[in-house]
């Protein structure tokens, strides 16, 4: 797989505040990068480097062979973005802002043909004032694909929307892909990276703190696989012996069992052999939500440390 | 090319959509004309309205306020508006070329002024029997050089004022003073003093001197033409170098 973008010590300072402080990344061709982080970590000013939007202080950027700041133009024709915190004039009808758009790209797509593929033939002649939130995303969509572009950057799409225009977005997104565009997107939503993010990139304080696909940061960062269950038995020590159990309690009545990521299926073979079936098993695997909890505060901790 | 026309296309459209532009722009002139001949009729008295009818001496003062609307109103009202909303980043971002997104505010202010002057000397020609322009290519030499000067005053005014609301609150306040010291409220004749004064330090009233004198006949005004490159000079080339695209 050939890199769509490739992102070596990229630096942004606004004032004395280093937004983002040596950021190195590639996005292969047709993959769903995510970008995740705190607010104010600079996900939002590294995508607007990527697009030649902001003056970077520091680093090489490429992006389709392309470097945005010396070839802006020749690389605005070839990407698409959806904007955080951009809207259109109230009064601007639906059909018109793609009109528009498509007008502003030589070798735009047919937007006629994107209107109705985006389901916004039935409110082409309604004003974008009129529109809500999910069908303003969907017409911001279409409109960053109306110039067919090879990269797809989409800042927090789905904030602010109901759970299940979140899940049209999301599947929205999914056909961007289909269509071998690379995506790059920026959220504050776990299921929505989990969903939709080949791999993932955590931004913290400016600096790249985990990059690789979400069950590779989880595993790395999330914590133990944690089962309890109920047991009347006294004697319990040979649990600890199990393979891949690091930790037994008894806690609450109940017999808590921690370890890595083997440990459920050797510990349900264990308990067969000592003749425990027990019902009330209950196994919580560590989310990405865990994995960046655990990413974003031992940072902060080392910033701290570093600070004090 | 055709960015800029499409461009265009739809900001007369949104332009059309804004009742507070139509209002300003086509209605108010109207009715201030409908007063103000309705009361001073068409009969020159060489002590008021530079010896003009009054009819006559407001035609070219009103095509005058038109252009002051919207540069001081409508066109950084517009523009600032773009810019605090996000949608001069999302021009940008996609590949809209800056210089259409101003060229259609040009294009629009140049078409909606034209419109508005038609309706203003139509009007006052079959309501009120005011006289048409007596050297139409001086009105329209003047007419072009004061709707660009005050297309630079709104780009200027867009680009320092930071919200839509802010805009359109200075740009009424400015639009107020003109009106009463440019030429299209009282005859020049009563204001003395220090209303003198300020009616000379009034940009729309060097334009409105520009319009009126070929019209009435008595020349090119080119010492108020000047006045008015000026103008697009120097608040051309502070905005251009002002405004930001967020």
């Amino acid at each position: 797989m050939t890199a769509a973008i490739t992102v070596r010590g990229l630096c942004k300072r606004y004032g004395s505040v280093r937004a983002v402080d040596g950021v190195s990344f590639d996005v292969s061709t047709g993959e769903i990068f995510g970008i995740l982080g705190p607010n104010g970590s600079g996900k939002t000013t590294t995508l607007e480097c990527l697009q030649g939007l902001r003056h970077r202080d520091g680093g090489d950027i490429t992006v389709l062979g392309l470097d945005p700041l010396r070839e802006t133009e020749q690389l605005r024709r070839r990407i698409g973005s959806q904007l955080q915190e951009s809207a259109l004039p109230e009064h601007l009808r639906v059909g018109e802002a793609l009109r528009l758009f498509a007008a502003a790209t030589p070798g735009a797509r047919a937007w006629e043909d994107l209107m109705q593929e985006w389901g916004l033939a039935e409110k082409r002649d309604a004003s974008f004032a009129s529109l809500s939130g999910g069908q303003r995303q969907r017409l911001f969509v279409a409109l960053a694909l109306v110039s067919d572009p090879e990269v797809v950057f989409l800042d927090e799409m789905t904030t602010g929307l109901d759970p299940e225009a979140r899940h049209v977005a999301w599947d929205l997104v999914e056909r961007i892909r289909g269509r071998g565009t690379t995506v790059v997107l920026v959220t504050h939503f776990m299921d929505e990276a989990e969903r939709l993010c080949d791999r993932i990139g955590v931004l913290v304080r400016g600096r790249l703190v985990d990059i690789d696909t979400p069950a590779g940061v989880v595993a790395r960062h999330g914590g133990s696989v944690r089962a309890s269950f109920t047991s009347g038995d006294a004697d319990l020590a040979w649990l600890s012996r199990v393979d891949h159990v690091a930790s037994v309690a008894r806690r609450d009545g109940r017999i808590h069992v921690d370890g890595d990521a083997h440990m459920i299926t050797h510990l349900g073979s264990a308990l067969l052999q000592h003749d425990l079936d027990p019902t009330d098993l209950r196994v919580v695997q560590p989310s990405l939500e865990d994995a960046y909890l655990r990413l974003v505060r031992s940072d902060e901790e080392a910033g701290h440390a570093r600070a004090g | 090319m055709r960015a800029l026309a499409e461009l265009t296309r739809v900001e007369l459209k949104l332009f059309s959509r804004e009742p507070l532009n139509v209002v300003l722009v086509f209605a108010l002139p109207v009715v201030w004309l409908v007063v103000l001949a309705g009361v001073f009729g068409n009969t020159p008295n060489p002590k008021y309205y530079r010896g003009a009818g009054p009819a006559t001496y407001y035609v070219s003062a009103y095509i005058g306020l038109v252009l002051a609307t919207t540069g001081l109103i409508t066109l950084p009202a517009h523009l600032a508006g773009y810019r605090d909303r996000g949608v001069l980043r999302r021009f940008r971002a996609s590949s809209m070329p800056a210089w259409s997104v101003l060229g259609s505010q040009v294009a629009v202010g140049l078409v909606v002024s034209v419109i508005a002057a038609i309706e203003v000397t139509l009007l006052s020609r079959f309501a009120f029997g005011a006289g048409l322009a007596v050297s139409w290519p001086g009105v329209v030499v003047a007419f072009v050089i004061c709707a660009l000067a005050f297309t630079a005053v709104g780009v200027f005014l867009g680009a320092i004022l930071p919200t839509a609301r802010a805009a359109q609150g200075v740009g009424i306040l400015l639009w107020f003073v003109l009106l009463m010291l440019g030429g299209a409220g009282p005859p020049p004749e009563v204001l003395t003093g220090a209303l003198h004064v300020a009616q000379n330090l009034t940009p729309l009233w060097h334009v409105t001197l520009a319009l009126q004198d070929p019209w009435l006949g008595r020349g090119w005004n080119w010492p108020e033409m000047g006045i008015a490159a000026a103008m697009l000079v120097v608040c051309g080339g502070l905005g251009l170098r002002l405004l930001r695209w967020e």
